[in-house]
């Protein structure tokens, strides 16, 4: 117990040092905020094993290192960001170095006039009205420790807003860089996405990081999908397998909307997300891919919330996990239908992968059905790759490396497919197949 | 260029194989017919080099070089094709996609150069009307919603594009109509030819009327215990399996 108050001590002592390089930045639209969230941050205790919600994910390694937040711009070269780019997707760069928007790095050549994409520390010093209406408004940090941190030491990430009518055709592709040295760091890009009425953007938000080092990130962000909207959102988690992770997504979707998030895992040694969607008005789609691979020690937990809080919504939710070696998964999958939201739709899945004698997944579907006019279904299976179909392969003359890879790829292959963008298509698939299958040149 | 010498195999401690003796030269079409549960699956999978089971005893010599060495890959690439009895669905891995890296495989091992996508897609082309196989099943996945019939027929399609020099059919009669039969068969007689040979594995004696074999073999408890010409097919389709069901028993009790 005394260990978690020092542990706690170590967080407040850092805020102090965090309010000191706010400047006159303290006073703004949000420093009440800020406050509030540090109050609660103060108040709240980290989860054990024996909260229901954290019960197959301890977090105790994290609390092990002594972490600093990264308050300081840092700056890179150019040429170190090159090889986190996409080939043909290099129009809309953002880059976000420790947590910190880079002004020099982040290059955008194709936004329609009208848009905004900038740090969400300009926004605030500006006291830009987004802000103030969105920032902290979906991510409840009142009983959530870790958005309660995030918010409590809100100081920067990315903005980006469309107005009415306002369709961005290139992706945006932001980079989360983080360049973990000696000291450990806490690194929390707070992001807010708002498309307004009639817009359409896609997004990346990639996790990506120099030198390997141990470092947590703890990511926000919220996102607004206005009325009739469409957001396509991918999120590929690279981060440094000695890394923490912590991540949460709250997205709130207005009449006849369309979401989708692809969320592809493979960083971390821990990382644990929570995506939530809430349906604010009739007819929306809200769609959750997810592909996680997992090797050595790593964890990796997605928590998702699917609330249908209005009548004629859909919702697709697939999840695949590929663990490999002493690995562990967790998918904990909630659905809620109320009482209103009548004619809904909404199927979820969950399929994994074991690929060795020790990996482990824990996966919970958790569907709350209060009306009483809706198709809902959920799935969910383990198994290992099929020793038939392997033999199948085999016995046509496919060697064993080969057939496995085949094998990975086609579980993988329904959910890579749903991924529009063709230039994180292509590096997903290349990834899959510089790991399972390192000796082929094909 | 295959010779099984006193086989024996095993599969969850139980013994099906129990000492076969064969012998295929280069050229010829064996029939092993027999009753349910005789052994022939196994036999057809053990050659085939199917891990679960087990081999105890015995050996099978292939193109001179010893069978049971050799990985379920390594055999294929010496050759060697098992038309499966229940032919294996593979969601997310289209057709093509399987025999090009097949083809590939194969064709790197025996130190040819690698097929480029346009004679790929012309030989695959030239394949299907082999065996009437909708060309539209060559980009779905892997005998995903196919009928039993076209499972049977996309068999003999792969062995048509891999060329081998030992097919084994398992049951590949099994569930098919007189129509989809003649076409299997008519593909397999298309394939054949002096340098190959064939091992047509069947319960009945219906599809011999179109594959031709030279040699008939009855399996019976994990033995051949009776071989003979094709006549022998017609004999067995006309008594059924009991009179060879009962003269081994007699040779059994006399033992």
């Amino acid at each position: 117990m005394s260990e978690i108050k020092e542990i706690k001590k170590r967080y407040l002592k850092s805020y102090e040092l965090f309010e000191n390089s706010l400047n006159g930045d303290r006073i703004s639209s949000i420093g009440n905020l800020r406050k509030e969230a540090f109050g609660k941050f103060s108040e709240l205790s980290f989860p054990t094993t024996k909260d229901e919600e954290w019960k197959y994910t301890s977090i105790a390694p994290l609390l092990e290192h002594n972490f600093v937040p990264s308050l300081n711009k840092k700056t890179l070269p150019k040429e170190k960001i090159k090889k986190f780019l996409f080939e043909d997707l290099e129009s809309n760069v953002v880059v976000v170095v420790n947590g910190i928007y880079s002004e020099d790095l982040t290059s955008l050549r194709s936004i329609p006039k009208g848009v905004e994409i900038k740090s969400i520390a300009k926004a605030i010093s500006s006291d830009s009205p987004l802000v103030k209406q969105h920032l902290g408004k979906y991510a409840d940090f009142t009983t959530h420790i870790f958005t309660s941190l995030s918010t409590a030491f809100t100081k920067d990430g990315v903005l980006i807003h469309l107005p009415e009518g306002k369709v961005v055709e290139q992706p945006i592709h932001i980079l989360f860089i983080t360049d973990s040295g000696k000291e450990k760091l806490l690194v929390q890009p707070r992001n807010l996405f708002v498309a307004g009425k009639n817009s359409q953007v896609t997004i990346i938000e990639h996790f990506v990081n120099i030198n390997s080092g141990i470092y947590f990130t703890n990511t926000v962000t919220e996102i607004v999908v206005g009325e009739n909207a469409i957001v396509d959102h991918l999120r590929l988690q690279e981060e440094s397998k000695s890394a923490f992770h912590i991540s949460r997504m709250e997205v709130d979707q207005e009449r006849t909307s369309n979401f989708s998030s692809h969320f592809i895992s493979l960083g971390a040694s821990l990382s644990r997300n929570e995506f939530n969607s809430r349906f604010n008005d009739e007819g929306g789609e809200c769609m959750l891919n997810g592909l996680f691979l997992t090797e050595g020690n790593q964890l990796f937990d997605v928590h998702t919330l699917i609330d249908h809080a209005k009548p004629h919504c859909n919702s697709h939710e697939h999840y695949k996990g590929i663990l490999n070696d002493v690995s562990r998964g967790v998918f904990n999958g909630k659905v809620i239908v109320r009482q209103d939201a009548q004619k809904t739709n909404a199927f979820q899945e969950n399929n994994n992968i074991i690929l060795s004698k020790e990996a482990l997944v824990n996966t919970k579907p958790q569907l709350e059905i209060f009306a009483d006019d809706v198709k809902c279904s959920h799935g969910a299976t383990i198994g290992q790759l099929d020793k038939d179909a392997m033999f199948y392969l085999k016995s046509r003359g496919i060697g064993e490396e080969t057939a496995r890879t085949i094998l990975i790829h086609a579980f993988a292959s329904d959910v890579i497919r749903s991924v529009k963008v063709n230039a994180v298509r292509n590096y997903i698939e290349e990834i899959l197949n510089s790991k399972f299958n390192p000796g082929d040149n094909n | 260029m295959l010779e099984i010498k006193n086989l024996h195999a095993k599969i969850e401690g139980k013994e099906i194989l129990k000492g076969i003796n064969l012998k295929i030269n280069l050229g010829e079409v064996h029939a092993i017919m027999g009753p349910n549960g005789s052994g022939k699956s196994t036999l057809a999978q053990v050659l085939a080099g199917r891990e679960e089971y087990e081999v105890t005893k015995g050996e099978v010599t292939y193109n001179g070089k010893n069978l049971l060495d050799l990985s379920p890959e390594d055999r294929a690439k010496e050759g060697l094709f098992l038309a499966f009895q229940y032919p294996v669905e593979i969601p997310g891995v289209s057709n093509t996609n399987l025999l090009k890296t097949a083809l590939n495989e194969i064709r790197k091992y025996r130190g040819q150069e690698e097929v480029d996508a346009m004679e790929f897609l012309s030989l695959i082309k030239e394949k299907t009307k082999l065996v009437e196989l909708d060309p539209q099943l060559l980009s779905r996945s892997v005998n995903e919603g196919f009928s039993g019939g076209e499972k049977k027929r996309n068999e003999i399609f792969q062995m048509a594009v891999l060329e081998p020099r030992l097919a084994i059919l398992d049951e590949t009669d099994s569930g098919l109509d007189i129509d989809a039969l003649k076409i299997v068969a008519k593909g397999v007689n298309a394939l054949k030819s002096k340098e190959n040979s064939v091992v047509v594995v069947t319960h009945y004696q219906r599809l011999l009327n179109y594959i031709i074999p030279d040699f008939v073999h009855v399996l019976y408890k994990g033995k051949i215990v009776k071989s003979g010409s094709k006549e022998l097919a017609l004999e067995l389709e006309e008594k059924g399996y009991d009179w060879i069901k009962e003269e081994k028993n007699e040779l059994v009790t006399t033992d």
